[in-house]
């Protein structure tokens, strides 16, 4: 009967050092070999996406048409609202990049589309595109240009939030409305087979272009 | 460029109809291949793997043949995922000495490790934190990467381990299979490659991948945040004229450009219903998920093993209906689901629309509730996105979730609170679907007064009682949770909003954890001691409840005999027999939830619109 015993129990033991076993090889599995190749095979076939797909400007300085930017200056095309921070860690220290310069980032709303706050964080937002862009009056706002994304980084507007700001782009940067609308549509992306996605309008490519950044 | 205007809604749902239909039919693809692969059969990939998978074996010293009674594969996954608790909650709590942390990320108050090392062990990838603030490469890419991949691993065993009790034909020791084997296999055969080719599709799109340290780029209009010049752009051009040396020193130049490991981490999380994001924005980040093809295949990404799992179903027990009903009902439930939410996004909110100061039509731009959406993705993917992931116990987002209807948000409720059958979690969610199966002919047998079979199996009552645990097990939780939460007063403080919108939050983050979904409504900040410590029960308690029914309940059926079908036999491979599935789901699964939701989403909805 205790020999049994014995036997159950040495059985039940191996039962635990398998499982510390296997959390061991699937860890070199998947957190070595699963990783390794997945970087190595990304960093040499995509090296520039794989490293967050930077571009350098003309002034030399290093951009991102990925990732979107707050834009409030009138001879700039604006884009989704954002909510731009300073991120810190759990200790309180700001996250900062490699040169150890303290970076913007940005946050959704976070607000549920049914309550009195958001209401009124939506008023706001028409009233202040609406005073930008007199040549509209009282005409609908493109929502894209009053919702905050997803991500809060959201760097594209809809075409129709591209085109209600032509108008006053032309104005405020002395270009003409031709030579607006040509920025937008080398700026504009179509769906994707015709099938996914919006047709959408890169935000900062399209002011990157009205400063003379990238060409 | 001026072309006529264009009505985008069409084309969006058009778009995710293809989407679907594409994971249907890698599913398809896939189910035999699965069924191959978890009998040990030779493959096309066998060649180069097999012999890590031998090796494997030897160190494990298991032979893969030899098949465990259901106690002893349970004991097995308790091990295996008691062993990852604490190696998971160790790296993180030794997080800021270990290496592979180029932010100098501080280690995890061990309230937050305990609750997130729980949360991934569990599947659920509840995420109490923001990934690039909070976690060093080496938690994301080893520690929570790992789980990513084992814990649906561990879920497609389980579930193989339920169809070979339901097939095997009166075994005395009631056995269920190899559990090392198992593992092992839908590690190696299935989990790793499908992610290594997600992986390099959402790299070329845009996803990094890279050990470098965060990056930053130049901003076209530098922001001093001190003063709050955001929304009113005249204060701003203001200040750049008048004074460019006082203000300068305090103005930010440089935007955010986090980097990482983050392509191989996306890859397992979508694939293997996890839904763990490596940004706190998840799938709405644009560094997970850059473009609307990205978006195309991390959707589908999603239910395509779900739904390999159920054609397999049907291919392992010999009758290919058996798995088309199952798959019908989903598809019903799924699309019902769809419609709802769908009409609800694209109406939008009186909130938003402003007396029809905004413009939420379709021209140009993509119909309806925006906010929180990407303007890549539009309001119908971000739609369809989030029924796969609420069906699924995945629990990803491509939009933020705290920004949808309140009738979004309470379908996607229900459909967590159902126990995920809609296509379902890796494993888990097919076992909580079988275990409904088995409930409808309990049902049914007791209309018609004859004794309950199911796969040619008799359902006696300690089969009943596991079946039944297993669908109530996620709105007991949900509840008890959402009731312990409303207890504490320091709830409130946690909540942007109060009223029923505000206890929506925390009916949501219940219901969530306690179906190991892990999706969150943002508004409610849920990193303390308190809820921390609550909800990495009630995760572990989601997970681990079900998953011992089942094995229990695969062995107990593999233990009893076949009976030969006669006249009075129910079929199950019947549209009668969908239909009734499709019943029981909804009665078990929706309603006992109900009276929590009444005073959360449903009375939300009513107050939005009276």
């Amino acid at each position: 009967m205790r020999e049994v015993n014995v036997a159950v129990i040495s059985r039940k033991a191996k039962v635990w050092g398998r499982a510390v076993a296997f959390f061991v090889i699937m860890t070199i599995v998947v957190g070595g070999v699963y990783l390794g190749i997945s970087t190595l095979i990304a960093q040499v076939a995509l090296p520039s996406q794989a490293n967050g797909s930077v571009i350098e400007g003309s002034d030399g300085k290093l951009y991102s048409t990925m990732i979107g930017q707050p834009f409030s200056d009138e001879r700039h095309m604006w884009g989704r609202p954002m909510n731009p921070e300073v991120l810190t860690d759990a200790d309180g220290q700001p996250i900062t990049d490699a040169q150890g310069n303290e970076m913007l980032w940005s946050a959704p709303d976070s607000l549920s589309v049914a309550s009195d706050e958001f209401a009124s964080v939506v008023a706001a937002r028409v009233d202040a595109v609406r005073a930008a862009h007199p040549e509209h009056g009282d005409e609908p706002v493109p929502s894209d240009l009053v919702t905050c994304s997803g991500s809060g980084y959201d760097p594209e507007i809809s075409l129709a939030a591209a085109r209600y700001q032509i108008e006053r782009l032309a104005r405020t940067t002395g270009l003409s409305e031709q030579e607006i609308n040509d920025i937008v549509a080398t700026c504009t992306q179509r769906p994707v087979f015709g099938l996914f996605g919006t047709p959408r309008v890169n935000v900062v490519k399209v002011n990157l272009m009205l400063d003379g950044v990238i060409l | 460029m001026m072309d006529l205007a264009q009505n985008t809604t069409v084309q969006a749902w058009f778009g995710c109809a293809i989407v679907l239909a594409l994971a249907l039919a890698c599913g398809y693809a896939l189910s035999g291949y699965l069924n191959r692969v978890m009998a040990g059969e030779r493959t096309g990939i066998g060649r180069v793997l097999q012999p890590v998978e031998r090796v494997i074996y030897r160190v494990l010293g298991t032979n893969p043949q030899r098949s465990m009674s259901w106690k002893r594969y349970l004991l097995c996954v308790i091990a295996f995922s008691v062993v990852s608790l604490i190696g998971l909650f160790a790296i993180l709590m030794l997080q800021g000495v270990l290496p592979g942390n180029p932010e100098h990320l501080p280690s995890l108050s061990w309230d937050l490790a305990l609750n997130t090392a729980a949360s991934y062990v569990a599947n659920a990838n509840w995420q109490a934190y923001s990934g690039e603030q909070t976690l060093s490469y080496l938690s994301q890419a080893v520690g929570l990467t790992v789980q990513n991949v084992v814990t649906p691993a561990v879920g497609i065993a389980v579930v193989y381990a339920l169809f070979r009790g339901m097939v095997t034909d009166d075994d005395d020791e009631g056995r269920v299979g190899n559990f090392w084997a198992d593992a092992t296999r839908a590690v190696l055969y299935v989990l790793l490659p499908l992610c290594l080719v997600v992986t390099l599709v959402n790299v070329s799109q845009g996803v990094p991948q890279t050990f470098d340290e965060y990056q930053s780029v130049t901003l076209l209009e530098p922001l001093s945040l001190d003063d709050e010049t955001i929304a009113s752009e005249s204060a701003a051009t203001a200040q750049e004229d008048s004074s460019d040396d006082a203000a300068d020193e305090d103005e930010i130049t440089q935007l955010a450009l986090p980097l990482g490991p983050i392509a191989s981490q996306v890859a397992p999380k979508q694939l293997g219903s996890n839904g763990g994001g490596y940004m706190g924005a998840n799938g709405a980040s644009i560094l997970e998920n850059p473009t609307p093809l990205s978006n195309v295949v991390q959707s589908a990404s999603i239910i395509v093993i779900p739904i390999a799992l159920v054609f397999a179903f049907g291919r392992f027990v010999g009758n290919r209906k058996q798995g088309y009903v199952i798959l019908g009902v989903m598809l019903v439930l799924f699309v019902a689901a769809l419609a709802i939410v769908g009409i609800s996004e694209q109406a939008a909110t009186p909130a938003l629309t402003q007396d029809g100061a905004v413009y939420t039509g379709g021209t140009n731009q993509s119909a309806g509730n925006m906010e929180g959406k990407e303007t890549r993705f539009g309001v119908q993917s971000s739609a369809f996105w989030t029924m796969l992931a609420t069906g699924t116990s995945n629990g990803s987002a491509n939009s933020s979730l705290v920004a949808m209807t309140p009738l979004t948000t309470l379908v996607s409720l229900v459909l967590m609170g159902m126990g995920e059958v809609v296509f379902g979690g890796v494993g888990s969610g097919l076992c909580s679907m079988l275990c409904f199966a088995i409930l409808t002919v309990f049902v049914a047998g007791l209309m018609v007064g004859r004794t309950p079979e199911y796969m040619g199996k008799k359902i006696g009552p300690s089969e009943m009682r596991m079946a039944a645990l297993v669908t109530i097990t996620t709105p007991i939780l949900a509840l008890v949770a959402a009731a312990l939460m409303a207890l504490d007063p320091q709830t409130a403080q946690e909540l942007n909003v109060q009223g029923p919108l505000g206890f929506t939050q925390v009916l949501y983050a219940a219901i969530s954890t306690a179906a190991a979904n892990g999706s969150a409504l943002s508004g409610f900040e849920v990193n303390t001691e308190f809820l921390n410590t609550l909800l990495a029960f009630v995760m572990l308690a989601s997970r681990f409840i079900p998953l011992a029914c089942v094995l229990l309940l695969a062995g107990s059926l593999a233990k009893r005999a076949h009976v030969a079908t006669s006249a009075g036999t129910m079929a199950t491979d019947s549209v009668l027999f969908g239909a009734l599935l499709l019943l029981i789901i909804i009665v078990v699964g929706a309603l006992a939830l109900f009276p929590a939701l009444a005073l959360g989403p449903v009375a939300g909805q009513l107050q939005m619109l009276g």
